[in-house]
Order: structure tokens, then C-alpha cells, then sequence
């Protein structure tokens, strides 16, 4: 189930054949854009059937993936759609993934596109469907028997009317390529008929990795390999003056000290000895460009130089602000957070010449193909690089910028090198998932109908993913000498175009949506008007399970709540009166029927103001205006003298399309949702007037396996005849805000800043 | 530099490394072993858990000058895929992770818990449990999986 170490043993074990090159093209830095923008999250993979699938003589199938395991059970499902679409058990299928030599360019491992992009009617599914329509007409061939007569099944085609007429896919293609491409009409199976998808297959890789076997990034060795370690500037912005070589001559092991522009590593014969060099080596650094106040950053990115932007704007919201019968403003503050994965990055390069080699768990292997050929000033044709997993990264962790660390050193030294990145390298300086403030307004008309919505968000920007072409969107990138994307302000915002794309769920679900002709929101509010205010960064930023959704839905789904209390309607039937769609209606509906939703406005009446008090709040999304439909109902348990939040049962309900794996989409519901629940109430990035001081699990402390956690029912809804969405970022999106609701029905008040520790908690109790 | 002799899962390794080596060093790179995990170095999250004398000791920061030859046990040591320990199995019939690097510390923890206290209740467990660290949120099958192990090994209780 692990792949392959080297090519050649893979290419003896699937039988034949086909080796896919990158087929996107090289983008060269005068095409310097967005990285993964400009890019496409999605690639270019190219419509070869054997790039896709190789049959061996023995019948086993090899099938070729550009996306990835992050530990969401991607590589069990992907195995599984393999097994489904080619008819042939799930033991005889081998799943490759994301190694720039050897599977289709599919971009980045990102965004839930996962399901889209390979479990519908493209790629990797349309592969499979591919491959078992041409091997019966192949069999039909064979066995002179029309082609509606044969069904395949466990790898062998044969006659309805006469079983004796069979044939194995190894025997009619078994180390051959089919030389065909994709065939846009192959039809699937239909999800009523399958066995193997659509079925809690337990994921293939836990066994490796409960006793101790399975191969992570961490674990990769290679003869002759070297240690590195990193030696970060000591404040934001500062620059490299000297590095006193001197200071760790001598030291047991020391290979060499690497600088290039204000990079600077040290490499070792062992790790422990790199990690001695590296605390020794004294570096001179410049001043730092010094940091703005924490307390008063919200306020500041409000004062700062935006990019605008709309995502709708009817034209009309001033004027139906200006005749409402009344109109409702909140404002909502999200922090910066990490990814802070459990495992600190870790890469391992062996650069030699132009020749390269990086095992790396970056979510983007093509991409990075690109960038690391830029880092190293090298053709990219010669890079190679394998995705090898790392700890779960929920976006952009510092997988790319270590595997720039271990491929700079290795070129430095000609030897592999191995970094794995300190706990304090990597939360210092990762790409942090974004802060926000979020104004909100609406009007009402007399009945306390929503008539119009009006959104005015800011949120900063640094760096980003890499992508093809913007190595300097880490930090590794930046300090070996390439910008980070530029940013560029731009008001008054152009007005919106090219239809309606909520992909960042910054409009809420209850608008309407309507760029031009047509309206692809959920709702029904008719005037609305979204504006996003992007400014600069003292930090580099990326993506964050959620990015900007998360935050995004915690103000729309809170200021919602705030509307229902204030015309004392019922939080489910608010929502349900102001949306059309009926999915996100449905979700709706199946959680609160589950948790057996005490429905009646909120706040709770009669609930005392010391002790503890309980509430049940309720959150809803369409995960990126159509990727996957989620609502939570929440309920919790508040101590108002100490200020402790404990929620005690979350009930989800989750609509993404036909299911792949039952289990599976119920474990990311789990995970998402203590996730969101953990960065709701604890996780914040903090820092000082010169650097970050959240650099550890005492000064960023997420929840820990021993906290109190809620009971969570998932609540499935197989919707067969639905495209594949996404499901890994769906139930992380409402969790903040479900805490939130329920907070306010347990104690009458808001919290408008995440996340809600104990002291805001109290702050807000005594205000009131 | 000194020559340290380990004994790891049953058998005895010689290992020539600096005194204050951490023992993590030495299990993932002089060993190979996969089980133990760097995680932060600073004894916060578990993830370097090995059990020595039936305690849970993270060792990435036990120096390997201070061990004194007792055995060390890494997750390897307990089972393997293809004859996985009860508790191992218990995880895996859980399906209790998602990434799985930090399932090293749940269950070497786990396993010292109940080794200690062969019945522990659900407040035990949490305690042990405290400053172990998974950022995927499977904390509800992971508890899942260590009351499964407890209760069908109880009989047996020093497996």
C-alpha cells in the first residue's frame, strides 16, 4: 500500500508502462501573478487514459492520482473509486500519488476539490469508467459477443448468456497501454449500484500507522543523507549582516554553514549535532521592520490601503438602509491562527547539479516542481519531487518552505540533506490563516424580514501558497531572495463580474447572489452588497482549513442569530424563511430534527446570571457557494463565574453529494468539527513590537486530547443523484458560530471575537 | 562522543553519539525506527512517547546519558500490521486517527495507563490524556478505542 521507493521498483511492480510528464508548461517570471490563481488549483493532468491507469499481466491495477492523503482518507477512497468504476477487488489496485515523474499534473491538494475534481465526471473517476467501457469492447472483441451482453467483474468480463465466455483484463491488456484517451461519455456507475464506493472501507494506511510502519516524510532516509537546520532571522523583517563561521568551527559533525541573501542553514552529519551548530552559529541581523500593536490591530487594517472588491453590490442597499424600519449592525474580529501542525515540517532534497530529487509533503507537487527550480536557479525539467505525507497540514504548513530549506542546503553541500524544521521555526514564521473584521448590517422591513445585506470585510494578505511561479509566498522563498507576491491597492472596488463566485463564502447564505442575469446565492434577500477589503500583512498568510469561509460564516451566521433574537423569531425558522435553496433548507432541517432543537427565540428565558447556564445555538453553509452543504446545532454549557465554555454535543448534518465513504466523511465531520471548536474558543497567533510570541503549545495552546469534548452525531445525507463535493472543510466552517449562537441563548450575550477565552467570556458577562 | 548500549523492542543496539543526545534522535535516525516522533522537542504534545519501565517518557528530551539500560518499548515494539497488540488493534478497528502522527503518544500513553491501571475511568484516561496532543480531532474514536482495548483485555490485564 506504500508506494514504491524508486521508479524502478514501481515499474516492476505495475507490469507496464506509463509515465506521465508535468504537462503544465513552465511559467516564467514575467508571468508573475498569483501562484495557485494564476495557476488553477486543479492543473493541467491531460486526458491520456494511460496516464491515468496501467493494467500488468497479472490483472493488478495501478492507477495514477495527483491528489493526495493529508489524513483525510483520501488515498482509501481514491482506492476505493478505482476498485468501483474497473470492477476488480479493492486488494488488487495500486494507488500512486502526486510525484511529479510519475502522475498527472492535478495541481493542489486543496480547497475540498478533491471530490470534485476526481469523483464525478473528469479525471481520475472518468479514468476508471474509461478503462472498463474499453476493456469490454475489447472482451466483446474477443469473445465475439456484443457489448451489451458482457458485465465485468472482479477484473474478468464474461457473456450474460454464456459465463464459460470470459476473459481477464490481464489478458486483454495486461502490460499494454490502451492508447486512448479520457472518453468524456463514459458513463459511471451509478451510485445505486455500487459495492465497494459508497461503503466504510477502513482507510488502508492505519494499520501502517498504528504499529509504527508507515513512512512519513520524516521517516524517508537515502544513502549518504546529511542533516540541515535553519537559522531564522530573530525579528520580523530583519536582514542578514554577518555570519561568524568561526563561532561553530570545530563543532562534532559540522558539514558546512549555507547563507544565500538572509537564508541561512547549517548542515551536519547528524540532527542533533545540526540542531547544536545551528543554537551556536552567531548571525548578525539588522533591526527588524518592527511590528503594529495586537490590541489595536483590527482597528488598523480598517486604516490601511485595501484591494476592494465585490462579490455582489444590487446597487440599491443605501437606499433600502435609508427607508428601513429598522436597521441592525454588529461587528465581528477573527485572529490570526495556524496550522501549527502536530509534526513540525520536515523535507528531504538531494540536489545534484541539475538533477533533483525532493521527497516533500507539500498539498502542490507540480507546482513546486516550478518554485524549487527558481530557488535553485535550474531548469525545472530536471526536479523531481515526491510526495511523500507528512502530520495533517489543513492548508499551507511549512511543507513547501522545508522542502526549499533541506533543497538549499543539499546544493550547497552535493549531498541529500534532511531538515526538519524546530517548533519554533515553523510557528514563528509559518503562513498564518487570516485575521479579520467584519462590519455587518441589515435592514429590516416592519415585519422583521431581511430586505437588505450589507458586508464590509478586511482581512490582510502576505505571501500565499507558492503556486508555480512565487517561491517568495514562504518564508524560505523570501529570505533566499524572491518577493512575495505584490500587492497592490485598489479602491473604489470595480464593480462585480462575471457571474456570481462566493468561494470564499463572503456572501452570506441568505442573498440572492445576483452578478449580472443570474443569481446563484441560497437566499432571497434581493438587495445586497458584499465589499472585501484585502490590505497588507505584517505576516506571511495562506490558507487555513476554511480560509476566510471559516471567518467569514462565524460573522454571517452570528449576525443572523442576532437578527433572529432581536425580532424574537426562532434561529431555524429565520433562516429557513430567508433561504430558497433547498439543500442548505435541508441540512438545516435534518440537524435540528436530530438534536431535537427546542425551537423559540433566543435567548433562553429565565436563565440565571451566575453558575452554569445551558444553551443549543445553530449554524448553516454552503461551503464555498457550492461545495458542500452543513448545518450544526450546538449545545453547551457556559460557568459564568469562571468563564468556561463546555460544549457537550454537536449535532451535524452534511449534504456533499453521493457519499464516498461513509466513515470517512463521519471522521472529517469529528475532526472539523473539534477543530473549529478548539480554534473557537483557544487558538490565536500573538505577538510583540518586534516578533511572534505564540512559538510553542503553552503560548499556543490548542485543545489537548485530555479536554472535555462533546458527543458528535453526524448526520449523513447521501444525495445519490448530486455532483461529488467536498467534505473536509465543510463542518469546521459553522463550529465557531454554532458556539457562538449557543453561548447567546445560554446567557443573553454576544461574543464578537473569536476566540472566546475565559476572560473575553467574563468581560462580556460583566458588560452585561 | 560515548558508546551507549540500548535495548529497544527486544534487542540490544550500540550506539556511539553525544552524551546529551535526545533518545529521539537516536530511535528515529540512528535506529530508524518510525514509531517515536518529533513533534516539538519540548516534551509538549507526546508525540516522542516510548514507555520505559511502564512509564510513558517522551524522549525527545531524555538525554540518552541518563538512561541506566532499561528496555525500551516504541510503538513498533507493540504489534505489527499484520499481528497489530489489542490496543493497536482497538485504534485500528476505531478508526481512530486521521494524519497519524501523533497516534505514537495516544497510544504509547495509553498503553502505560493500563498497564498501571488496568481499569481506569473515563476521568483516568482524560488525565493521562492531558498533555497529549492531536490537532485532527479524533479525541472522541481515540477514547473510543483505549475504553475497547480496557475492556477487552481486562481478563488479561498484564498482556
Amino acid at each position: 500500500m506504500i508506494p514504491p521507493a524508486t521508479r524502478r521498483d514501481f515499474l516492476k511492480q505495475s507490469g507496464a508502462l506509463i509515465v506521465t510528464f508535468s504537462a503544465a508548461g513552465v511559467v516564467s517570471e514575467l508571468e508573475f501573478v498569483t501562484g495557485v490563481a494564476a495557476q488553477g488549483i486543479n492543473g493541467n493532468p491531460g486526458t491520456a487514459l494511460d496516464s491515468w491507469i496501467a493494467i500488468a499481466a497479472d490483472g493488478r491495477v495501478t492507477a495514477y492520482t495527483g491528489k493526495c492523503e493529508l489524513g483525510h482518507g483520501l488515498f482509501t477512497a481514491q482506492t476505493q473509486l478505482i476498485a468501483e468504476e474497473l470492477s476488480v477487488p479493492l486488494d488488487r489496485v495500486t494507488l500512486i500519488q502526486c510525484d511529479t515523474a510519475l502522475t498527472p499534473d492535478q495541481g493542489t491538494t486543496s480547497g475540498a476539490q478533491s471530490h470534485p475534481s476526481n469523483f464525478n465526471t473528469a479525471n481520475l473517476a472518468l479514468a476508471g469508467a474509461t478503462a472498463r467501457e474499453a476493456l469490454i469492447r475489447l472482451a466483446s472483441t474477443r469473445l465475439s459477443v456484443p457489448v451489451d451482453q458482457l458485465s465485468a467483474k472482479d477484473g474478468i468480463v464474461s457473456a450474460a448468456s454464456d459465463p464459460a465466455k470470459r476473459v481477464s483484463y490481464g489478458d486483454l491488456v495486461g502490460g499494454r497501454k490502451f492508447e486512448i484517451q479520457l472518453d468524456p461519455k463514459a458513463r459511471r456507475k451509478h451510485p445505486s449500484t455500487w459495492t465497494v464506493l459508497g461503503t466504510p472501507v477502513k482507510r488502508l494506511d492505519i494499520p501502517a500507522l498504528a504499529t509504527g510502519r508507515f513512512e512519513f516524510v520524516h521517516n524517508v532516509r537515502v544513502p549518504g543523507m546529511l542533516h540541515g537546520r535553519v537559522v531564522r532571522p530573530p525579528t520580523v523583517g530583519a536582514n542578514l549582516v554577518t555570519v561568524d563561521e568561526s563561532s561553530v568551527r570545530g563543532m562534532p559533525g559540522l558539514v558546512k554553514v549555507v547563507v544565500k541573501k538572509n537564508f541561512v542553514g547549517v548542515v551536519a552529519e547528524k540532527p542533533w549535532q545540526a540542531v547544536q551548530a545551528a543554537a551556536k552559529l552567531k548571525a548578525t541581523w539588522s533591526a527588524g521592520s518592527g511590528l503594529p500593536p495586537q490590541r489595536t490591530f483590527h482597528d488598523r487594517m480598517r486604516q490601511s490601503p485595501s484591494r476592494d472588491a465585490f462579490t455582489v453590490n444590487s446597487g440599491d442597499v443605501d437606499a433600502r438602509l435609508g427607508d428601513a424600519s429598522r436597521v441592525v449592525k454588529a461587528t465581528y474580529l477573527y485572529p490570526y491562527q495556524m496550522h501549527a501542525s502536530i509534526g513540525t515540517a520536515c523535507a528531504v532534497a538531494d540536489v545534484q547539479g541539475e538533477k533533483v530529487t525532493v521527497w516533500s509533503a507539500s498539498q502542490a507537487v507540480h507546482p513546486l516542481r516550478n518554485t524549487m527550480a527558481m530557488v535553485l536557479g535550474i531548469p525545472p525539467a530536471g526536479v523531481r519531487i515526491v510526495f511523500r505525507m507528512g502530520a495533517g497540514c489543513y492548508g499551507v504548513n511549512g511543507a513547501d518552505t522545508v522542502s526549499y530549506d533541506a533543497a538549499l542546503m543539499s546544493q550547497s553541500v552535493g549531498k541529500p540533506v534532511r531538515v526538519q524544521l524546530s517548533r519554533q521555526d515553523e510557528m514563528a514564521w509559518e503562513n498564518y490563516g487570516l485575521a479579520f473584521v467584519i462590519d455587518q448590517r441589515v435592514a429590516l422591513d416592519a415585519s422583521g424580514t431581511i430586505v437588505a445585506w450589507d458586508y464590509e470585510g478586511w482581512s490582510p494578505t502576505r505571501g500565499n501558497r507558492p503556486g508555480g511561479n512565487a517561491p517568495g509566498n514562504v518564508v524560505t522563498g523570501f529570505l533566499a531572495g524572491f518577493p512575495p507576491q505584490p500587492f497592490a491597492p485598489r479602491t473604489p472596488a470595480p464593480p462585480p463580474q462575471g457571474g456570481f463566485e462566493n468561494g470564499s463564502n463572503t456572501a452570506p447564505s441568505y442573498v440572492t447572489g445576483t452578478v449580472g442575469a443570474e443569481s446563484g446565492g441560497c437566499g432571497v434577500v434581493k438587495s445586497e452588497r458584499v465589499l472585501n477589503r484585502t490590505v497588507e500583512s505584517p505576516f506571511f498568510t495562506g490558507p487555513l482549513r476554511s480560509p476566510a469561509r471559516l471567518q467569514n460564516t462565524f460573522a454571517h451566521e452570528c449576525f443572523m442569530d442576532e437578527i433572529a433574537a432581536l425580532v424574537k423569531a426562532d434561529p431555524v425558522e429565520y433562516r429557513q424563511r430567508h433561504l430558497r435553496d433547498p439543500r442548505l433548507k435541508g441540512v438545516l432541517a435534518a440537524a435540528a430534527k436530530t438534536a431535537g432543537w427546542d425551537a423559540r427565540p433566543s435567548p433562553r428565558p429565565g436563565a440565571r446570571r451566575t453558575g452554569v447556564v445551558t444553551g443549543r445555538g445553530i449554524a448553516c453553509v454552503l461551503y464555498e457557494g457550492d461545495n458542500g452543504y452543513c448545518a450544526n446545532v450546538t449545545e453547551l454549557e457556559v460557568n459564568q463565574d469562571t468563564g468556561v465554555i463546555v460544549v457537550k454535543r454537536c449535532v451535524v448534518a452534511m449534504d456533499a453529494g453521493p457519499i464516498s465513504n461513509p466513515d470517512g466523511i463521519r471522521n472529517q465531520v469529528e475532526g472539523g468539527t473539534l477543530q473549529g471548536l478548539s480554534r473557537a474558543l483557544l487558538e490565536e497567533v500573538t505577538w510583540d513590537a518586534e516578533r511572534v510570541t505564540s512559538v510553542d503549545w503553552r503560548s499556543y495552546r490548542p485543545l489537548y486530547l485530555g479536554a472535555a469534548v462533546p458527543v458528535i452525531e453526524s448526520v449523513l445525507i447521501n444525495q445519490t443523484e448530486g455532483v461529488a463535493m467536498g467534505a473536509g472543510e465543510t463542518a469546521i466552517t459553522v463550529a465557531a458560530a454554532a458556539i457562538g449562537n449557543a453561548f447567546y441563548d445560554a446567557t443573553g450575550v454576544r461574543l464578537r471575537e473569536v476566540p472566546f477565552t475565559p476572560e473575553r467570556v467574563k468581560a462580556a458577562l460583566q458588560r452585561r | 562522543m560515548s558508546v551507549f548500549t540500548l535495548k529497544v523492542n527486544g534487542r540490544t543496539h550500540s550506539v556511539d553519539v553525544d552524551p546529551a543526545t535526545p533518545l529521539l534522535y537516536v530511535l528515529s535516525d540512528d535506529l530508524e525506527l518510525r514509531g517515536p516522533k518529533f513533534g516539538c522537542g519540548l516534551a509538549q504534545c507526546g508525540s516522542c512517547t516510548v514507555n520505559i519501565k511502564g512509564q510513558a517518557v517522551r524522549s525527545c528530551v531524555t538525554a540518552v546519558g541518563s538512561l541506566d539500560g532499561s528496555e525500551i518499548t516504541t510503538l513498533e515494539g507493540l504489534g505489527s500490521p499484520e499481528n497489530p497488540h489489542p490496543l493497536q488493534k482497538a485504534f485500528i478497528d476505531e478508526q481512530a486517527m486521521q494524519c497519524g502522527f501523533c497516534i505514537n503518544g495516544v497510544i504509547m500513553t495509553a498503553k502505560a495507563l493500563v498497564d498501571r491501571t488496568p481499569n481506569p475511568t473515563d476521568a483516568q484516561i482524560r488525565q493521562a490524556m492531558a498533555t497529549v496532543l492531536c490537532r485532527c480531532g479524533a479525541n472522541q474514536r481515540m477514547f473510543q478505542a483505549i475504553r475497547r482495548y480496557v475492556q477487552t483485555s481486562t481478563p488479561r490485564r498484564t498482556a
